[in-house]
């Protein structure tokens, strides 16, 4: 199931049995029409709340009223949260990244038959409720808990110091939970890689640090692309890890979009503090494929 | 090669095999608590972070907290009905773009990827935004909730089925052709046979989506409570044990049907190669 792969290159397949034919229209037609109703036209319906008259209320109803107002009053309120979001997911990108690596690299290069065993495995805790999972980490992390213990008796912890509640419970959190979205997509660039390009800077007397430095990782940067965004962007927008395993301060914009979509009705300002996370995001997005030099990513 | 260079060519190799499966054990500490926790007896504390006693009860009735079981029920039925409209949309779209040239599919395949590299409550949120300014506000519940599923798992379907379609061998349906079939023949007999794992493996994938998926739920669920939305809420007063069994047996299920697909699969190959 290694398809993550596409993401990272969208294969235009030219194969000899490519038709010419209406039929192409019709059997993309149903899916592409589902996608459109409701996921393409669901944005502007995002983006026209995000300009309602503020004063509106799920009682009251809301009216449009271009209320462009709504936009600085969010962010100005929610820029702690927002800037977090962004901070927590950005360090859980940089520890998938490292963890990933190794992963995805002993799969490509030292599993041998195991291969796909191992990436089953990879996958396999996608089949565990992703709550559930969570919830775990509360317990492993917990107070009484035997790492706590542990790093106590260490002298890393002080007596009174706790793993959970903390933004390292929740960058950890999120760190496992989007590991999968990393690994698969090192893997697929990594598999590509000409051995031989290996061998050969190894002939020419480069360390296997060097070459790895060198050769390797330069070669799997559509991976390391692909596998960035894809750990990145749902992070940032994740908010069970910092509801689950954080406190009130470590809150991030996802649990102030939800609650003030669902608890307060607020769907003005919850509108628009979606539609500027998706904006940052995307501007983030932008930037990093631009110095990671992959500009074909889709 | 000398000896010394080997070993330490020996040590290397192993060693990152070794840091790998270190972390694949670590993805799977928070499923083999999720076991144990299966079998913990939480009656006597308060505390449901921590293991007390060894228990069968949770596994012979795991449906005794109130809610639970209706809970479970909605969230199949919406990961069966999700997964079939996914998976027939999904492989006839994906046939579309491998197989057939036509104007706009580069803006199809950019509009297939978006859903995959959106963040949930941002999916969510918008959706949220339509049904409630279409009037569907106070309507939402069993179709909202699929309507949303079927959308995110689309995207999946049509990627998976995609790249085992991209990967297929056109020899042998050109093999079948020159053997006097037809092309609905050739679809039946070759084509469809040889994709249909990737079709397996898509709705295996959907099914664990949509089962799964609590963010865009929550936001389009109205007043129906899906698992993973009782396992949220249950968190606020202490989880019952019993949710853990559901997620051992779904964890159970899946790997059974996966791992034997690969055995099939490298009996298969070993057939074909004797």
């Amino acid at each position: 199931m290694a398809t993550l792969d596409d993401v990272a290159h969208g294969p235009v397949h030219e194969g000899p049995k490519t038709k010419r034919k209406l039929t192409g229209y019709w059997l993309i037609a149903p899916g592409a029409i589902w996608l459109g109703l409701f996921f393409v036209v669901p944005f502007y319906s995002l983006i026209s709340t995000s300009l309602f008259d503020p004063n509106g209320s799920v009682l009251t109803g809301y009216s449009m009223t271009w209320h462009i107002q709504n936009y600085f009053d969010a962010i100005d309120q929610y820029k702690v949260q927002l800037w977090r979001s962004l901070w927590y997911a950005g360090l859980a990108t940089g520890f998938c990244l490292v963890i990933g690596y190794v992963l995805a690299y002993a799969i490509a290069f030292k599993a041998g038959r195991w291969k796909n065993l191992m990436l089953i495995l990879v996958i396999a805790p996608f089949f565990t409720s992703f709550l559930l999972r969570t919830l775990s980490w509360k317990l492993i992390l917990a107070d009484d808990g035997f790492i706590v213990d542990s790093l106590q008796w260490m002298h890393i912890l002080g007596a009174n110091d706790r793993l959970l509640a903390t933004p390292f419970a929740v960058i950890a959190g999120l760190t496992y939970n989007f590991l999968p979205f990393m690994v698969l997509p090192l893997y697929a660039s990594l598999e590509k890689i000409d051995i031989r390009l290996i061998e050969a800077s190894s002939d020419l007397y480069a360390s296997p640090i060097r070459g790895f430095f060198k050769v390797t990782f330069p070669l799997s940067m559509p991976g390391v692309v692909a596998g960035t965004l894809l750990t990145f962007i749902p992070a940032a927008g994740d908010y069970i890890n910092a509801q689950l395993l954080g406190s009130p301060n470590t809150r991030m914009v996802g649990n102030v979009i939800q609650s003030l979509f669902t608890t307060q009705g607020d769907y003005a300002a919850a509108g628009a503090l979606s539609v500027t996370l998706m904006l940052i995001i995307v501007a983030a997005v932008l930037m990093w494929v631009r110095t990671a030099g992959t500009e074909d990513l889709v | 090669m000398t000896p010394l260079f080997r070993v330490r060519r020996w040590i290397g190799d192993h060693l990152i095999l070794g840091l790998g499966l270190l972390v694949l054990v670590y993805t799977f500490i928070p499923i083999a608590v999720v076991v144990l926790m299966s079998f913990n007896d939480s009656s006597k504390s308060k505390n449901v972070y921590k293991f007390q006693d060894f228990t069968f009860q949770n596994w012979l009735h795991p449906f005794k907290p109130g809610g639970m079981q209706e809970s479970v029920i909605l969230s199949i039925e919406i990961a069966l009905a999700a997964t079939l409209v996914a998976t027939i949309l999904g492989t006839l779209a994906a046939f579309a773009l491998v197989r057939h040239r036509f104007a706009g599919r580069k803006a199809a395949n950019l509009i297939i990827f978006l859903p995959m590299a959106s963040p949930e409550i941002v999916m969510g949120s918008s959706l949220l935004a339509l049904f409630v300014s279409r009037g569907f506000g106070g309507q939402l519940g069993f179709w909202t909730i699929l309507i949303a599923h079927i959308m995110f798992c689309l995207s999946f379907v049509i990627v998976t089925v995609k790249a085992r379609l991209t990967g297929l061998d056109d020899n042998l349906e050109q093999a079948a052709m020159d053997l006097y079939a037809n092309e609905a023949q050739t679809f039946w007999r070759v084509t469809f046979p040889l994709v249909l794992p990737g079709i397996i493996a898509a709705a295996l994938l959907s099914f664990s989506l949509s089962f799964d998926d609590f963010i865009i739920t929550n936001l389009n669920s109205g007043q129906r409570v899906t698992f993973p939305m009782f396992v949220y809420g249950a968190n606020q007063r202490g989880v019952p044990m019993q949710v853990n069994v559901i997620g051992t047996l779904m964890f159970v299920i899946a790997i059974s049907i996966v791992l034997s697909g690969e055995v099939f699969r490298r009996r298969q190959e070993k057939a074909i190669a004797s």
